[in-house]
């Protein structure tokens, strides 16, 4: 019988804090091995085909963007509000209304075209985004509801309307019955970085600059320190006059914006229209992408990346081997298991204790404690 | 008087997970854990179910496997909570996570298969007695379990010592560490008691209520747990009560679907998900009876100093 014993650090280690996102990742790495033996499949074949080959060329590295720009985009604004001990995982929801609101345009009015289009139409994304997410501030603000469950449910919610819009009123007359909207106007399509290399769009430019600006926020900022303190100490915030309710709005006002800016730029760039799904769970792995990231806006650019390979790798193994793509699910949730174990390194040294060891070892201590008192 | 007996057994049905799940997670959240991996177990319990139930034949052992399913995944949240103290609700979300992406993988080769539905329980003479005997006595073996498992609950809670240790725990881990009560230990089991609570729910999903695999079949049925335990100030019959509202709401827009009421399906299928949010709403707004019941030390992690 072993027990597992955790001793606190005088301070957090500065090591384990930039080691643990690698350990993190080399224990997924093994984990997924044992995973793809168990499938019978050659666990070097395997990763060849899902972290190598999707990254080897190009066109390819473009995708990588395609699929990295949410993620980033609402890792950035999720980790503003974990940071403030405030926890929004409805940011699917949230992604879905920016698409939606930010659809407006382009769907409804689309003889409207000019060089005003697109910045309206991200504009009314983020409006969009940032008014979902208000929805669970009000009610955490003004009632004191449990905004984990409210904004969770308000994804489902988003899920159903968005099927009703492109199956209802919002479907294309001339789609042959196909639950979709009309394809956008050029000057609704969000251009891409690169026309001649691949189809990396402004997004990942979108997502990047958020990085830098919450990042500059975060640590340059009063606002960032409020952040910072209200998490993690509320009552020390109070003292120093920093408003609670406020900071809840701020911060799913925040994440809601970029969450709705990441789905109107999907919408407009990946995808060109609106469909009854727009969203691989953006929203919930983004999540993952905030942790992985150490909550750190340039951390979680390189685990957004990270992250969008595993979307091309169970894309890949899929296809070649016949392997359901769920396996990237499987991965994104090892990933966070395994970091948020490797986070505990941090603060805590682990020890490994085999019970009938340390008995007589503590009976010892404890006859060798009166003793030192003595002997000083 | 039929259609009437009908619906309420269907409400019973669509109650009988909601209420599993919700009193396993109300034992945990006593125990002052907060486990947001309810979805993510009770999904395992039910692919954990279905696989079982379908390689032998025999739904009574997929019942079994669900079960512990949903406990050995719940392990998972023990050993990363409980002994590395990691941020709770983290880990949960997760949970949740990783057994969405789990069960689709294992679940793959189950979809399009005809399951087998655990049978009704018969009772010859009393199932025949008109109205209550369909009611009462003829319905599927985990609608009992869910009731037995509610009286066992409450009496567990509030009737015993170990139960008011339990609470204790909840309230304020540091004191009853120093009290000499092995606060960790009483958490592992209240954790893994959840985690069986929830593969129950997760079978029942699959071997009565759909006796079918189908991806994503819990359709958040784990976090309306989560938001019953809430619902209920962490009471066990008031969670019950809650579990037979939400069914009824469940049922009742799939009734409105189902007679053409002219309202979109999709408005009708938000609904369970809109209640959930305005009951949380209505019950917090009673900020004292929330603060009174929720227990003190929930969510925080704890490490026994020595």
């Amino acid at each position: 019988m072993m027990r597992l014993e955790l001793v606190k650090r005088p301070q957090r280690s500065a090591l384990f804090s930039a080691l643990s996102p690698f350990i993190a990742f080399a224990l997924t790495i093994i984990a997924g091995a044992i995973m793809f033996a168990l499938l019978g499949v050659n666990p070097l074949t395997a990763f060849n085909i899902y972290f190598i080959e999707p990254i080897s060329q190009v066109w390819q590295l473009h995708e990588l963007a395609i699929k990295a720009a949410p993620l980033i985009l609402i890792a950035v604004g999720l980790s503003v509000c974990y940071k403030a001990n405030i926890w929004n995982i409805g940011a699917e929801g949230q992604f879905i209304l920016g698409g939606i609101v930010g659809s407006i345009i382009p769907v409804l009015f689309p003889q409207f075209e000019g060089p005003l289009v697109l910045p309206l139409m991200l504009l009314l994304g983020m409006v969009g985004g940032a008014a979902y997410a208000a929805i669970p501030a009000l009610l955490k603000t003004r009632f004191g509801t449990n905004e984990i469950l409210t904004s969770l449910m308000l994804v489902y919610v988003a899920q159903l309307f968005l099927d009703w819009l492109v199956r209802g009123p919002w479907r294309d007359p001339q789609g042959h019955g196909f639950p979709q909207t009309i394809q956008f106007g050029d000057s609704a399509v969000l251009p891409e970085l690169m026309p001649d290399a691949g189809r990396a769009n402004w997004g990942f430019v979108f997502a990047l600059v958020a990085a830098v600006l919450v990042w500059i926020l975060m640590s340059r900022m009063l606002k960032g320190f409020e952040v910072r303190v209200l998490g993690s100490s509320p009552r020390a915030g109070r003292f120093a006059g920093f408003g609670l309710n406020r900071m809840v709005f701020f911060a799913f006002l925040l994440s809601g914006a970029l969450a709705g800016l990441a789905g109107i730029s999907e919408v407009s760039g990946a995808i060109g229209q609106l469909q009854p799904v727009i969203s691989p769970g953006y929203g919930f792995t983004a999540i993952i992408v905030a942790f992985l990231g150490r909550l750190n806006p340039i951390g979680i650019v390189a685990a957004g990346l990270v992250l969008a390979l595993t979307y091309l790798g169970g894309e890949a193994v899929q296809s070649a081997l016949g392997i359901s793509d769920k396996v990237a699910r499987v991965f994104q949730g090892m990933l966070l298991f395994f970091v948020l174990g490797c986070d505990t390194l941090i603060h805590y040294r682990i020890r490994l204790i085999g019970l009938a060891l340390t008995k007589p070892q503590d009976a010892a201590k404890l006859e060798a404690a009166p003793k030192l008192k003595e002997a000083r | 008087m039929d259609i009437t007996v009908n619906i309420l057994l269907t409400i019973a049905t669509a109650a009988t997970p909601l209420l599993i799940a919700a009193i396993g997670e109300l034992v945990v959240e006593r125990s002052g854990v907060l486990n947001l991996g309810v979805e993510g177990m009770m999904i395992m319990g039910a692919v954990g179910g279905f696989g079982a139930s379908y390689l032998t034949g025999s739904p009574w052992i997929g019942l079994l496997a669900a079960i512990a399913m949903g406990a050995v995944f719940s392990l998972l949240f023990a050993v990363m909570t409980l002994s590395l103290a990691t941020n709770q609700v983290a880990t949960g979300l997760s949970l949740t996570l990783l057994g969405l992406g789990l069960s689709g993988m294992m679940g793959t080769s189950f979809v399009g298969q005809p399951g087998e539905r655990l049978p009704n329980i018969d009772i010859p003479g009393l199932t025949s007695i008109p109205v209550i005997g369909r009611l009462l006595f003829g319905q599927d073996p985990i609608f009992y379990i869910s009731i037995a498992l509610t009286a066992a609950v409450m009496w567990f809670l509030f009737k015993t010592r170990t139960g008011l240790t339990l609470r204790s725990i909840g309230d304020s881990h540091t004191s009853a560490h120093a009290l000499g009560i092995k606060v960790i230990r009483y958490r592992y089991l209240a954790v893994i008691f959840g985690g069986a609570c929830a593969g129950l729910a997760g079978g029942h999903l699959s071997l009565v209520y759909t006796p079918q695999w189908v991806e994503n079949m819990s359709a958040g049925r784990g976090w309306i747990a989560l938001a019953l335990v809430v619902f209920a100030s962490w009471r066990p019959w008031r969670v019950l009560a809650g579990a037979y509202i939400f069914g009824a709401v469940w049922i009742g827009q799939l009734h409105a679907q189902a007679f053409g009421i002219p309202v979109p399906s999709q408005f009708l299928s938000s609904l369970p998900y809109l209640a959930t949010v305005v009951v949380l709403v209505l019950i917090s707004r009673n900020k004292r009876l929330t603060m009174m019941n929720t227990p003190a030390s929930l969510g925080q992690p704890f490490v026994p100093d020595r």
